[in-house]
């Protein structure tokens, strides 16, 4: 059976314009080197001012959430490295204080955990923000930001490799604790990296932060007042580039954080620089926090005593016929956690990270809904880029730090 | 042997040979300016370079143009085929034939005409033509706004250099390159006309798309810009171009404002090195500046760009050019 309905030819549905109205269409990614992996943008253009941003999302959708279901506890940890993976082990905290949440440990969790927890996610926001930052610049067009940066990545990825024994998924934050001891001479060498690390920041700001080019390349680019950052779901550095005074480690202190003294560098106009130096200023709070965890670290247990929830030693399980039985037990069925939900949110170097985690009774998540930070950071993208060049499209998205394997999930 | 030369076949055969002699050496030097920009490059960004082909990487060069030629031709169906394929061969062509009038020694030159500066100058404004057919024929959004772009900013920045170059042929009299050189035989013009010639240096990174100004190929923005559609020996020769372009750059600077191939004092330990070293010393020292350029700058902006050649490039080297030529006239120096 034909259709009833009489066609509209091609030129009236999409008239197509002329002159001062033309507007052509660029697909900006999934392939492009300033796509930050895969973003997909669709730029209205008109000669080179951006008319309208469409981000499409999806390319890197892997279905975690819907993963975590069917896992026990245990299981699905290792898939929130794979989140944010530039910042694995703050992916990992929201997750390990959800279920300690659930399992009403939180309070049971040794100190030393707690402090090499604390430690260990200030590394890592150094970790992204040095990632962030120089590739930030090298969609500016400076190069060797990057390559300076990476190294220093390189160096905390080794403290990665000490601590979880791996450079990324180090699944090491764990409920109750962390997997394991961090070996004995690594915190002398996170000592030594936090003495020389200052002095990189010195040599990295000399090439930005006061370089004329850049300044003009992120002054006044893409800016977002603390009301619209607010009402467009911004949190971490780009809502404190706003100007807003927001800190999750401040408002609701977890892990150590209440016992460590840092300040929360906030923004003045919102932009690209701004936010920009705010990520720098923070670099240098961490590299402060890290400095008090290693004065503050004792030895002591880094899991807690209940071989229900932590798996119990080696040793004791080639001896004790409970401890073998625990052990199979927990990598197998895993543990039952009440019924219960949390939303539970740590300060993840983008912002705000939360875990929504409802549970039924049994060993598996009913429900693990994920709130990454930078999904609501993308969706700005065109409120921010709408009206400024296609350069400055480019250094908003860097400014904005989207990593797609949290956004897509 | 001299009755052979003047026949019209002899003075061919020598024509050649001197381009022959002149190119060859030239593309060898393209070759290692990649290979020095890598290694430049590398030591300011704390790594190592090309390292692995041959001694000290010294292979790499013709490791890469074997790889590139041996990459499938692609052309892309929609793009105009003649016109795609011609776009290279004029980029790289009006590279290769600038260097005819180039002097590396007092008389060294293929062609030592008298409007060599103009020569250059025409060959230079040309070569903008290479880009806008690349961009327009590869039918592409990406390369037809790298195109665009590079249209706009080396018709900017050719005026102002134009004028710098107006301003060296005030104080020298004639459009000679040789004659250039050697009225800077006692003093070297970037000394006197030293704002001249950071606006020279300046307008030569963006007459040779090169950083801060590399906005045609504007990696993170335009992906590889106005070649972003080419691969293959058709990629190559813009590259080569692009670098050739690169070092004629160079040794125009070092024509107009370094004193081409005087050493920078007439006394005996500078003396016995031959011109044409201290030449490619000048030219060396310029590339270098280059690639450091690259190594710190992030790229500017499109309209930063123009505002900069419209608005500060122009009227100063417009007042500069007008101050020149006052005190030339009140001193009396001006020449004949």
């Amino acid at each position: 059976m034909s259709s009833i309905l009489p066609y509209v030819p091609a030129e009236e549905a999409a008239p197509l314009l002329s002159g001062e109205e033309a507007t052509h269409t660029i697909n900006f990614g999934p392939q492009h080197p300033a796509a930050h992996g895969v973003l997909r943008l669709i730029l209205e253009l008109k000669g080179e001012v951006v008319e309208r941003a469409d981000p499409h999302i999806g390319l890197l959708h892997r279905g975690t959430e819907k993963f975590i279901e069917y896992k026990t506890y245990i299981q699905a940890l290792p898939y929130m490295d794979r989140l944010d993976y530039v910042s694995p082990m703050c992916m990992e905290h929201s997750f390990a204080i959800a279920t300690e949440r659930l399992l009403g440990i939180e309070g049971d969790v040794p100190e030393r955990a707690k402090w090499l927890r604390t430690m260990f996610a200030e590394l890592t926001r150094i970790l992204n923000h040095l990632l962030n930052v120089t590739t930030y610049a090298l969609d500016c067009g400076a190069i060797t930001p990057a390559l300076w940066g990476f190294e220093q990545r390189e160096k905390l990825l080794e403290f990665y490799e000490a601590a979880g024994g791996s450079h990324y998924h180090v699944n090491y934050f764990r409920p109750g604790g962390v997997a394991r001891d961090i070996p004995p001479e690594t915190m002398a060498r996170i000592g030594d990296w936090t003495r020389q690390f200052p002095a990189f920041l010195d040599d990295l700001e000399g090439l930005l932060t006061d370089n004329r080019i850049f300044k003009q390349r992120t002054v006044d680019i893409g800016v977002m007042t603390a009301e619209q950052a607010i009402a467009w779901g911004f949190s971490g550095p780009c809502l404190r580039a706003s100007g807003c005074a927001w800190d999750l480690r401040k408002s609701q202190p977890y892990d150590m954080y209440d016992r460590v003294e840092f300040d929360v560098p906030v923004g003045v106009q919102g932009d690209c620089y701004d936010r920009y130096l705010v990520r720098m200023m923070e670099m240098r709070q961490s590299l402060r926090i890290m400095e008090q965890c290693l004065n503050a670290i004792r030895p002591g247990p880094v899991k807690i005593a209940d071989n229900k929830i932590t798996p119990p030693s080696r040793s004791d399980m080639k001896r004790s016929m409970e401890s073998l039985i625990h052990h199979f037990k927990l990598y197998t069925e895993g543990y039952h956690v009440p019924e219960g939900a949390t939303y539970t949110v740590t300060e993840a170097p983008k912002g705000e990270f939360g875990v929504y985690m409802v549970a039924d009774g049994t060993n598996k998540p009913y429900r693990c809904k994920i709130r990454a930070p930078g999904f609501a950071h993308l969706q700005a993208i065109e409120v921010l880029s709408k009206g400024h060049m296609l350069a400055d499209a480019v250094a908003i998205i860097g400014s904005l730090d989207i990593v797609f394997g949290e956004i897509d999930r | 042997m001299s009755d052979f030369i003047a026949t019209p076949f002899g003075t061919l055969v020598i024509t050649v040979a001197q381009a022959l002699a002149l190119l060859v050496p030239l593309l060898v030097a393209v070759a290692y300016l990649t290979y020095g920009e890598r290694k430049v490059l590398a030591a300011m960004q704390m790594r190592k370079g090309p390292n692995v082909v041959g001694p000290f990487g010294l292979g790499q060069p013709f490791a890469d143009a074997i790889k590139m030629l041996m990459k499938e031709t692609i052309i892309p169906s929609g793009a105009s085929r003649a016109l795609f394929m011609m776009a290279p061969m004029i980029t790289f062509g009006l590279a290769m034939i600038a260097w005819a009038v180039i002097p590396v020694n007092d008389g060294w030159a293929v062609a030592d005409i008298n409007v060599g500066i103009l020569y250059l100058f025409a060959i230079s404004s040309l070569g903008v033509y290479g880009v806008i057919i690349a961009g327009w024929a590869s039918n592409s959004k990406y390369a037809f706004l790298g195109a665009l772009r590079s249209a706009a900013q080396m018709v900017s920045y050719e005026v102002s250099m134009g004028f710098v170059i107006v301003t060296v042929l005030l104080c020298v009299g004639s459009l000679n390159l040789t004659a250039i050189v050697r009225a800077q035989e006692h003093v070297w013009f970037f000394i006197p006309l030293f704002p001249m010639f950071i606006i020279f240096f300046i307008s030569a990174l963006a007459e040779t798309n090169r950083a801060p100004f590399d906005l045609p190929e504007g990696e993170s923005e335009l992906v590889a810009g106005f070649f972003v559609e080419y691969s293959s020996l058709s990629f190559g020769l813009f590259f080569l171009g692009e670098y050739a372009n690169m070092i004629l750059m160079s040794a125009l600077t070092t024509i107009l404002f370094l004193g081409g191939w005087y050493p920078p004092l007439s006394i005996v330990p500078f003396t016995w090195v031959p011109g044409p070293v201290w030449f490619i010393l000048k030219i060396c020292l310029c590339l270098f500046t280059f690639v450091w350029v690259r190594a710190t700058f992030p790229r500017y902006r499109y309209d930063q760009l123009m505002r900069l050649g419209w608005k500060v490039f122009l009227p100063f080297s417009l007042f500069w050019l007008v101050l020149t030529a006052f005190v030339l006239k009140l001193t009396g120096w001006l020449p004949a």
